[in-house]
Order: C-alpha cells, then structure tokens, then sequence
C-alpha cells in the first residue's frame, strides 16, 4: 500500500455461479488521478466497481480504500464510508418519486443539516454544471437517456466525494452531451481533486481522459499503464482492443459449436 | 427414487434459507431509531397502504354485513330468532370475517403494489445507488412500508367491522323489519369487549404483520427482471392468503377453541 494510492485492489478473485469472472486482480488506483479500467463488455467490469463500492463480497482477495478492508465494514461503518463515494450508475438509476431538484439535494438532505437555501444554493451549482439547471422541476420519467445520466452525475458529486466511479459513463450520449461528459470529468478532477474510476469501453474518450489505464479481460488484468505506453503496446489482444479491431485473438463470438453443422441440423444440439 | 429425495431436500433447504433470510431482513429493518424524517415517511406510506385502501375495505364490509344479515335472518327465522340477528351479524364480524377479509384484501390492494414498487426500485438500481449514496434502504424504504402496514391493517379491520354491522343494520332493521331495540340490544349483551373486538384486533395484529412482511420481503428479494416482478406479486398474493387463512385456523383455536 503506497500513501499515494487510494484504493488498492489486491488479489481479487469473485466467482457467480459456476462462472470465475475475476481470477487475482491487482490494482492500485492513486489518489486525485483518473483511472480507467477498460475490457471488452462482459469482462466484469461493472462487478468490480460493485466490489470496490462494497455491495458485492469477493470470494478471495480484498480491497482497501485508504487502508481500510471494504468488505470486513460493519454495515454502519460502511455505510459511513460510502458518504465519501460518489458512484455514477450506467442507468443513472434516479428515484423515480423524486424531481430533478430533489434527487439532487437527496445525498445533502441525508447527510448534511444544511440550511434549505444552502441546499438550494448547492443544487443549482451541481445542476448548472451538468448544463440542466433549468430541468430542475423535471421528473425522472421525463428526461431523455442522456439527461438522466447527466443529473445522476450532479447527484453523485453533490457531497463533493473524495472518490467516484464512473461506470460507462459514455454509452448512449450524443457527441454533444459526449464531449460535456468528458469534460465535465477532467474539470471536476482538476478543480477539486476528485480520484476517478472510470469503466468503459469507449477508447477514445476515455483514453483522451485517464491518467492511467487497466486493462481487463478474462478474469485479469492484462495491460496497464499511461494511454500512450498503451497505444503501442505489443500485446496482440491488448492492441487489438485497443485499436478495435474486430479480428485478432478476442473472439468476437460466444463460444459455440461449428456454424456450418449447426445450420445444417448436424450441431450438438437440436 | 434417490434423485426425488435429493430434491426434496435442496427443496427443503432453500425454504429454510429464503425463511432465515426474511427473518434477518425484517430484523434489520425493524431495528432502527426513530426520527422526525422517518415519521414523516412513515405518514406517507400509512396514505399509500392504508387510506388508499380504505374504499376497497369498506365498501366490501358493507356488502359482506349485508349479506350476513340476509343469510342470518332467513335461517334465524325460521326458529322465530330473529332477534338475534344484531348478535350473529356482529360475533361473526368481529371474530372472523373483519381480519381475514381485511387481510386478504389488503394483501391483493397493498401488498402486491408494495412488492411491485420495491421490485421496481431494485431493478432499476434505484435500491442499490440509495446504498452508494450512504442510506441503507432497509431503514429509509422497507421500514417506513413495514410500519405503515403494521398499523394500518389493524385500523381497516375495525373500519370494516364498523361499516359491516351498519350494513347488516340496514338489511335486518331497515328492509327485513326485525325490530331495532333487539338488533342493538342483543348485539351490546353477547359481544364481549376483549374476547370478540380484542381477539379479533389481536388476529389483525398478527395478519398485518404477516402480510406486509411477506409483501416487502417479496420485493426486495424478488430477481430483478420483468417476469421476476410479476412473479413475486404472484407469490405475494398467494402466500399471504395462505398465511392469514392457516394461521387464522391457529389463532382461532386457541382463542375460541377452548386450548388456552
């Protein structure tokens, strides 16, 4: 454990079902920096921000944040510790009986005694932010994809958190509110020294943003390092993901019997 | 043969893990302090459970009066007893026909739309980003619902009571002609205060809190997918009516059936 690390992931196994989604995972993700951990979908790239944030118990290995052991947390203390992560969710998962504005003021509400017009104050700078200060009477129901994400960002930096998870932060935006997210991301880790979590797979965002990179396939980490060291790195999968090119080793398909038998009625199966 | 018995036995074994883990789910949930905030959540979930319930319970307390005292007075008068209309429409009001009909009512109106608002809510990981936020939804969402349910079943139960003796009112004295001195005069002589309305608030009690247990456990425990939704509404339904008609056997027996 270094002192500039905030998280460290050391040795993470997790297994669902029969399946072994991550077989020793080391990470190290320092403190105020944007890191990215990308692979291709279905690697568990979204279960492992799920294991970093605590709502998933790993079957072997642990993960510290700022030294101390997520998953041996009392359920108060972690809680506790959550009031310091911001996590963004693929879904924006906001409360759907909740507007734009209450959603937002949510974590402060529960966390905070602040005076109602702090509150407020606190809301519309979050809001105008992310560009929607004047959709803060909008229920959830009524925004579009991109929007939606974009108010659960405001609502996960509300409590200014020392860490935030991104998980694709990317996926679904046009490449106006695109370009807005990504630089909504540096801004926030510049400005205020936000450590960030970035899972994508978006390369190019998320390359034109990190600090440093891991890359996750099969159960490990494959690569690291800065997105230049990684742009040219030798690895033929690693650069085939890179580069996103559809042949190399990463098969493109679910493992399956041959094509030719099974569209002839001779496969395995029926 | 040994296949049957192995499944038999998983069969038994995940009964018995699915009953420990609602059981450690309500304990959490029960076991919070109480606050201003939880109050004021608690009041909006007793509207949603229980006042936006009480035009179905009702209005059913008056048919089921109703019918109690036209049943009651054809058979009753046939012995010239007519007189104690007043005292079979209340006993069996009270002591039977108030909590269960209540309760399953209450199961099909409040408990299926409690496991489907919670269900909704862990599949579209509004449950999940409650918990990153640092709130444990146990306290903030399942408990105000648990509570809710607790008082409002019990109060419903009377409601229906109430409204279902004025209904047999209306039949028996009103429309049949069986005289009213007898219907109210019979009915104050034979109903005792805690052995009918207690027993029967008592049934409630404990129908309430079956019902609405099973109905929040179902949701928060339920897959969640569409088809996992609907099927743990399902299973709301069913279990609980099942619950409240099987323990509604227990608790009569040893209430009037002479064990105690």
């Amino acid at each position: 454990m270094t002192a500039s690390s905030l998280v460290e992931v050391e040795n993470l196994h997790f297994t669902r079902g029969d399946r072994d989604i991550f077989r020793g995972v080391d990470l190290s993700i320092p403190r105020g920096k944007i890191t990215a951990i990308m692979g291709p979908s279905g690697t568990g790239k979204t279960t492992l921000l799920k294991l970093i944030g605590g709502q998933l118990n790993p079957s072997g290995g642990r993960v510290l944040i700022d030294g101390q052991d997520v998953h041996r947390l009392s359920r108060k203390d972690l809680f506790q510790m959550r009031r310091r992560m911001g996590m963004l969710f693929q879904s924006g998962a906001l409360f759907s009986d909740l507007s734009v504005y209450e959603n937002v003021a949510f974590p402060l509400r529960v966390h905070t005694d602040l005076p109602e017009s702090m509150v407020r104050d606190v809301v519309l700078m979050k809001l105008e932010a992310v560009g929607l200060r004047g959709a803060r009477d909008l229920m959830p129901a009524e925004l579009s994809g991109g929007m939606t994400r974009r108010v659960a960002l405001a609502r996960a930096v509300a409590l200014d958190p020392e860490l935030i998870l991104y998980d694709e932060p990317f996926v679904g935006q046009d490449p106006i509110s695109m370009g807005v997210l990504v630089q909504l991301i540096r801004r926030l880790n510049q400005a205020l020294g936000l450590t960030a979590v970035v899972v994508s797979h978006d390369i190019k965002e998320t390359l034109s943003i990190a600090d440093y990179v891991y890359v996750v396939a099969d159960g490990r980490v494959m690569a690291h390092g800065t997105p230049a060291s990684l742009d040219v790195e030798q690895d033929a999968r690693v650069s085939q993901f890179v580069h996103g090119e559809p042949d190399g080793p990463v098969p493109f398909h679910y493992p399956a019997n041959d094509f030719h038998d099974d569209i002839l009625g001779q496969g395995s199966r029926p | 043969m040994i296949e049957r018995i192995t499944h038999m036995g998983r069969r038994g074994c995940d009964l018995l893990e699915a009953v420990g883990r609602a059981s450690i789910f309500l304990g959490q949930s029960m076991l919070g302090r109480p606050s201003a905030e939880g109050f004021s959540l608690w009041v909006a979930q007793v509207y949603a459970v229980g006042v936006l319930s009480l035009a179905i319970v009702l209005v059913s307390g008056l048919f089921i009066g109703m019918v109690l005292a036209l049943q009651g007075y054809t058979i009753l008068v046939g012995f010239g007893a007519e007189d104690a209309l007043g005292q079979m429409v209340s006993l069996a009001l009270l002591r039977e026909l108030a909590p269960v009909v209540a309760a399953l009512l209450f199961a099909g109106r409040a408990g299926s739309a409690l496991t489907a608002e919670i269900g909704l809510m862990k599949a579209t990981e509004q449950l999940t980003s409650m918990e990153m936020i640092g709130v444990d939804p146990l306290r903030r969402i399942v408990a105000p619902r648990l509570w809710a349910g607790f008082v409002s079943l019990p109060l419903l139960t009377i409601g229906f009571s109430v409204v279902g003796v004025y209904g047999g009112y209306l039949v028996g004295v009103e429309w049949l002609g069986v005289f009213e001195g007898s219907y109210w005069g019979n009915m104050q002589a034979s109903v005792g205060f805690f052995t009918d309305i207690g027993n029967g608030v008592v049934k409630s009690i404990v129908f309430a809190i079956v019902v609405t247990w099973i109905a929040v456990f179902q949701g928060y425990d339920l897959v969640p997918t569409s088809e996992g939704i609907s099927r743990a509404t399902t299973r709301t339904v069913v279990y609980s009516s099942l619950a409240v008609l099987g323990l509604d056997f227990v608790l009569t027996a040893v209430m009037f059936g002479g064990l105690s």
